[in-house]
């Protein structure tokens, strides 16, 4: 083992042809750490989650996964690494448990142990019952967790989730993320996950956001959020108009009208609430604070929503990506 | 979490093994999968015994009226091997590439993320169809005494393990195939026009005396006539026949005038069955 890091990238680039999906990307991720990629589709998560898994073959650059050379020691680094890819890559005409035992052989894994293990990964993401159902009959869902199970199975350091929860309904979708909170509270796996959901990435300890082939910046949730700054705290009161001149005069804040409500942006919107109570001496309604999203922070860095993002560049990898989940 | 407790108790370098049993452990998976994918395919199994019957009962049954054999040989008894090879040559085929579904479906990343070689990925693949397509003929072998193939235990293992040999044969070709071609509507084209050549040229439908100097030079470098052909000699083994017919409809495989043993044919098939399967695993990109 060479460091600490589960997984350490320098300079990792990737190219198809013309188009350059990966440009030069250093990375760190702490052992036992739950990183995430945020980015919109098309912005090189999955072909980066590709290279570190030593199936597919960098550009340039360099990356270590479990302490182990991506290029040049993949065997080492396939088997203490699990993934989830983004496509599903069960075979439906084998059954939950067949499934699984195909991944442990190929895994070496010794025969005891692996039917222990197989039991496990299956009490633990609510298959147990359906062991021996082709996987043809299962929900998209109950697929991902299977596969999120057969990730573990041979105990990796690292598991890699490439977009767990896409096409998946809202539900299901905060299910899986049940298990993989699970999951975390181990404290010796490191997941390295990705998605291009935003409420998704508040679950990782850090996140990198990634657009259009780089990481634009890398921090955990709440300080990129503190990193573009104030609060919005919009109020309802019985005269906006008086409201806004004042919040001018007393508090030395721009306000404007949106959506009805009278809005300021103030860092620490929480703690201005009681002195916005005492000092406004206007009857208020109605209060709201609205703490910065991460849409909010890949709009500042990136002058563009997520979604904007989608529409403009990634409707052909969206259609794919949908197509993959069938 | 019990789970959790075991999931830290069982780390890598001790759950995962490596060695050469580790490989075989993998290619008998890899090999098993294709068994039990095999039982979902019944309809296609029934489809792909239709040609081979047809040919045997339907074409076979025709020209025994106009082929002279010089008495004492049925026709069919001729087709029979030639028959079982076609169908097991199809079958086999179709088994390799279907590592072009497996591509297509995901499942192929399973495999070639897992700390095994493409070798023993590979070679479960190819073991598996070669199993998978040779025990789709056991129903046509069962018909050997319609056509006047004697029953005999020896015969009938000597014909399944040279079908084996061809299928494995087929299947290697498959998935060298589909190392290269990476989408079903062109894979299946491609092999159509792969191995029906093979088929004709490898004497499965016509005896291979006096044939004009091309068409015998290209039946010598099939290597699928060094399948069919020992299927062929060892049916008549078992039969009695004048020699003028056992001339006629089980000539001898010559290179420049040496006449090649059937020991020699064998080993020519399991050569060239080698070097495909060598072959896949070369051309097989393991990444992108
Ligand atoms: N196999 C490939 N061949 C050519 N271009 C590709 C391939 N895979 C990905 N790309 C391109 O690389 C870019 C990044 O894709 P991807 O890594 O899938 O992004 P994400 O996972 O963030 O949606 C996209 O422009 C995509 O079209
Ligand atoms: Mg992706």
């Amino acid at each position: 083992m060479t460091g600490r890091h589960a997984v350490h990238v320098r300079g990792l680039e990737k190219a198809y042809g013309d188009v350059r999906a990966v440009k030069g990307i250093d990375l760190d991720v702490a052992e036992g750490e739950m990183f995430g990629f945020l980015g919109p589709n098309g912005a090189g998560k999955t072909t980066a989650i590709k290279i570190l898994c030593t199936i597919a073959d960098a550009t340039a650059g360099s990356a270590t996964v479990a302490g182990h050379d991506v290029q040049t020691q993949r065997a080492d680094v396939r088997r203490r690494i699990g993934v989830v890819f983004q496509e599903p890559t069960v075979d439906t005409y084998l059954t939950a448990e067949q499934n699984l035992r195909f991944h442990g052989e190929l895994y070496g894994m010794p025969r005891r142990l692996l039917a222990e293990r197989i039991d496990e990964v299956l009490e633990m993401v609510g298959l147990a019952d359906r062991r021996h159902t082709e996987v043809l009959k299962f929900s998209g869902g109950m697929k991902r967790r299977l596969e999120i199970g057969r990730g573990l199975l041979h105990a990796p350091e690292v598991l890699f989730l490439d977009e767990p929860t896409i096409g998946l309904d809202p539900q299901t979708r905060a299910s899986i993320w049940t298990y993989i909170a699970e999951l975390r509270r181990r404290q010796d796996i490191t997941i390295f996950v990705t998605t291009h959901y935003m409420d998704e990435a508040e679950h990782c300890d850090r996140i990198a956001i990634m657009n259009d082939g780089e990481i634009v910046v890398a921090d955990t949730p709440e300080a990129l959020k503190n990193r573009v700054g104030a609060d919005r705290v919009s109020i309802r009161t019985s005269d906006d108009a008086v409201a806004i001149e004042r919040l001018r005069e007393r508090f030395g804040l721009d306000a404007a009208v949106h959506d009805g409500m009278v809005t300021v942006k103030v860092p620490g919107g929480a703690q201005f609430v009681p002195r916005l109570f005492a000092e406004l001496g206007l009857a208020i309604e109605t209060v709201t604070v609205t703490r910065p999203s991460l849409d909010d922070v890949f709009m500042a860095y990136t002058g563009r929503t997520i979604a904007d993002t989608e529409q403009a560049g990634g409707a052909s990898a969206m259609l794919r990506a949908m197509a993959a989940r069938r | 979490m019990n789970a959790i407790q075991t999931l830290r108790d069982a780390r890598p370098d001790r759950v995962v093994a490596g060695g050469l049993g580790h490989e075989l452990r993998a290619t008998a998976m890899v090999w098993r999968r294709e068994m039990i994918r095999f039982r979902h395919d019944r309809t296609r199994m029934v489809a792909m015994l239709l040609q081979p019957l047809l040919f045997l009962f339907v074409m076979g049954t025709g020209l025994a009226g106009v082929v002279d054999t010089g008495g004492g040989l049925d026709f069919r008894t001729f087709l029979f091997p030639g028959v079982l090879a076609m169908s097991v040559l199809f079958s086999a085929a179709f088994a390799g590439i279907s590592l072009v579904w497996d591509r297509e479906f995901g499942f192929l990343r399973e495999m070639l993320v897992a700390p095994v070689s493409k070798s023993a990925i590979i070679l479960g693949k190819c073991l598996g169809g070669a199993t998978t397509a040779t025990l789709q003929t056991l129903v046509l072998l069962a018909l050997a005494g319609v056509v006047g193939v004697p029953y005999d235990p020896l015969l009938l293992l000597t014909l399944l393990a040279l079908l084996f040999v061809g299928a494995l044969m087929l299947t290697a070709l498959g998935v060298l195939i589909s190392a290269r071609i990476k989408q079903m509507q062109a894979a299946m084209p491609a092999t159509q026009l792969i191995i029906t050549p093979m088929m004709f040229l490898s004497g499965a439908l016509f005896p291979m005396a006096g044939l004009p100097d091309w068409l015998a030079v290209l039946t010598k470098i099939n290597p699928l006539t060094y399948v069919v052909q020992p299927m062929r000699s060892a049916v008549f083994a078992h039969l009695e026949l004048p020699p003028a017919a056992r001339a006629a409809f089980d000539p001898a495989i010559t290179w420049g005038g040496w006449v090649v043993p059937g020991g020699v044919q064998v080993l020519v098939a399991l050569a060239c069955t080698g070097l495909i399967v060598a072959a896949g695993v070369a051309l097989f990109n393991r990444t992108d």
